[in-house]
């Protein structure tokens, strides 16, 4: 039969020697092993001190992206509640009115934008099938909670701060590779 | 015996209580420490620097636990055990020489609570005592685990007891005294005993580890088996007091090993240094403690090595394997000093 791997060994209950029944050459062998671990270096990361660095497409807390004028690019089209396999994103859409062009970009926009982030299994469909770039995954880790309401993310913890100092960068997201593969979206889709 | 002697003896025996407490509390600290490295992590440093106070947090901890006694345990039984564990434990400390002598204003104060001439077998007294503590512990629980526990425990000490036991007759022999304090004398300079009884060493070290409830010989307290072993029942400081005698019985036992094998209190080349008396005994006693605490990181190390015996195979060490070497380490042993005494 063929290998699996490399590393199997042939078991056999061959009768033991004398040097290893006395089990002590064995022994020294295994002390050995643990002293050299003991001067090994750590590969414990001290948590509050150090974090553990992140892949840059890491999955993580979704953010809603506005554009350049500070417009919320969302127009509640629902293509990310259908795309989600945890049916975990729902929405409520709401007519632009006059006067509120500078809050979003296009004449319909999503009242309430929520995302349930215990149904969430932080796949990315969602942020693949938005045709508007607004929706995308981020390195922040969704923070533990004691009771499940607090896990329902509303627009207020979804939505980028307005101030451009701190909104939230996505650009590891959209490498080239992506941005290509985005502007074929619509066959990308049929596939 | 006048009135300076029993002050000092009164403070002296405090003093080593207290050293033995804190070398028991910082071996918890320690074995932490060492399994972490071994395992390639960094273990406690969250409390105090490099996570020193944290002794004194478990400590804490155990005290706040709620104290349980089950219904069906015998009240008296239950809390004795954990007593008679930490008193024996305790005990052993008084017949080991720490020192040599100190002298003030022309008196000589040895650094030994009780120098007995049957010090050794005080010891083995003690030990065997300890063993009561697990028994009686795992008995007033009421419950198979700890039963099997201290039955393990009981067998595994009577087992082991004979083949220490055995292993000393042969330094006995060689020594020619049971007395601590001058079994350390005739080592001096470099005639460690260890260099005359290997075998014995040997045989005494595998003995120690059992009779401490050490791993690999941890069965009484066996945890993927019997729960907790002989302590399933306890909690609170009477858990803490079985754990901390298990750690108070380790530093003694290295302590006994270093005093018998490793030249106790003897420095190497110490003559040569020409230091006044004082120095050289506060150096030596300083290098007792070195071997001590090496003793204990082998204990350790020997913990975070090798995994736990079966039952039959621990039998099977002591009773085919260590018992005849010992036997026959005595016979070696008689025969060659019969025939270089003859000449």
């Amino acid at each position: 039969m063929q290998k699996l791997t490399d590393r199997s060994k042939v078991v056999s209950d061959k009768k033991m020697t004398f040097l290893e029944k006395i089990y002590l050459p064995a022994i020294l062998k295994g002390m050995s092993i643990t002293l050299t671990h003991f001067f090994r270096k750590k590969s414990t990361i001290s948590y509050p001190e150090q974090t553990r660095e992140f892949s840059k497409v890491y999955r993580g807390q979704h953010v809603l992206k506005r554009d350049e004028l500070g417009r919320e690019r969302c127009t509640s089209c629902g293509l990310c509640a259908v795309a989600c396999p945890a049916e975990a994103i729902t929405m409520i859409s709401a007519e632009r009115k006059p006067g509120e062009e500078h809050l979003y970009r296009e004449e319909k926009y999503a009242a309430v934008y929520e995302i349930d982030m215990l149904r969430c299994i932080f796949c990315g469909d969602c942020e693949e099938a938005c045709p508007k770039e607004a929706i995308f995954l981020t390195d922040r880790i969704v923070a533990s909670e004691y009771k499940r309401k607090p896990f329902i993310y509303g627009k207020d913890i979804l939505l980028e701060p307005l101030d451009p100092a701190k909104r939230i960068d996505i650009s590891a997201r959209q490498t080239d590779a992506v941005q290509k593969f985005k502007e074929n979206k619509r066959f990308a889709h049929n596939k | 015996m006048d009135w300076t002697l029993y002050i000092y003896k009164t403070i002296f025996l405090f003093i080593i209580l207290l050293v033995t407490l804190l070398v028991a509390m910082y071996s918890t600290y320690g074995e932490r420490k060492v399994a972490a490295f071994m395992q390639d992590r960094r273990g406690p440093n969250r409390a105090g620097p490099f996570g020193l106070l944290q002794p004194l947090a478990d400590g804490v901890k155990m005290f706040m636990k709620e104290e349980i006694i089950p219904l069906s345990a015998n009240r008296i039984l239950f809390i004795l055990g954990p007593s008679i564990a930490m008193t024996t434990a305790l005990l052993t400390g008084v017949v080991i020489p720490w020192g040599a002598t100190l002298s003030f204003g022309g008196r000589e104060f040895s650094m030994q609570i009780a120098d007995l001439n049957i010090g050794i077998l005080y010891v083995f007294a003690m030990v065997s005592i300890g063993v009561y503590g697990i028994m009686i512990g795992g008995w007033a629980s009421n419950n198979k685990y700890a039963l099997y526990g201290s039955i393990r425990a009981a067998s595994q000490m009577i087992s082991y007891e004979l083949a220490m036991g055995l292993s000393i007759v042969a330094l006995v022999i060689t020594t020619g005294s049971l007395s601590l304090h001058e079994i350390v004398q005739q080592q001096h300079g470099m005639h460690w005993n260890v260099f005359y009884q290997p075998l014995g060493f040997l045989l005494f070290l595998i003995c120690a580890f059992a009779e401490t409830n050490r791993a690999p010989f941890d069965l009484p307290e066996c945890e993927t088996e019997l729960v907790g072993g002989y302590h399933t029942e306890y909690s609170s400081m009477k858990l803490g007091f079985y754990l901390f005698a298990e750690y108070i019985n380790m530093f003694i036992s290295s302590a006994v090993i270093s005093t018998l094998y490793f030249g106790g209190y003897n420095m190497p080349f110490i003559d040569q240094l020409g230091l006044s008396p004082n120095i050289v005994t506060l150096l030596g006693t300083a290098f007792f403690f070195l071997k001590i605490f090496g003793m204990i990181f082998l204990f350790m190390w020997v913990r975070w090595t090798l995994p736990r015996f079966r039952y039959d195979q621990l039998m099977n060490l002591g009773w085919k394997g260590l018992i005849p070497l010992a036997i026959f380490n005595i016979l070696a042993t008689g025969v060659y000093y019969y025939f270089t005494e003859l000449t």
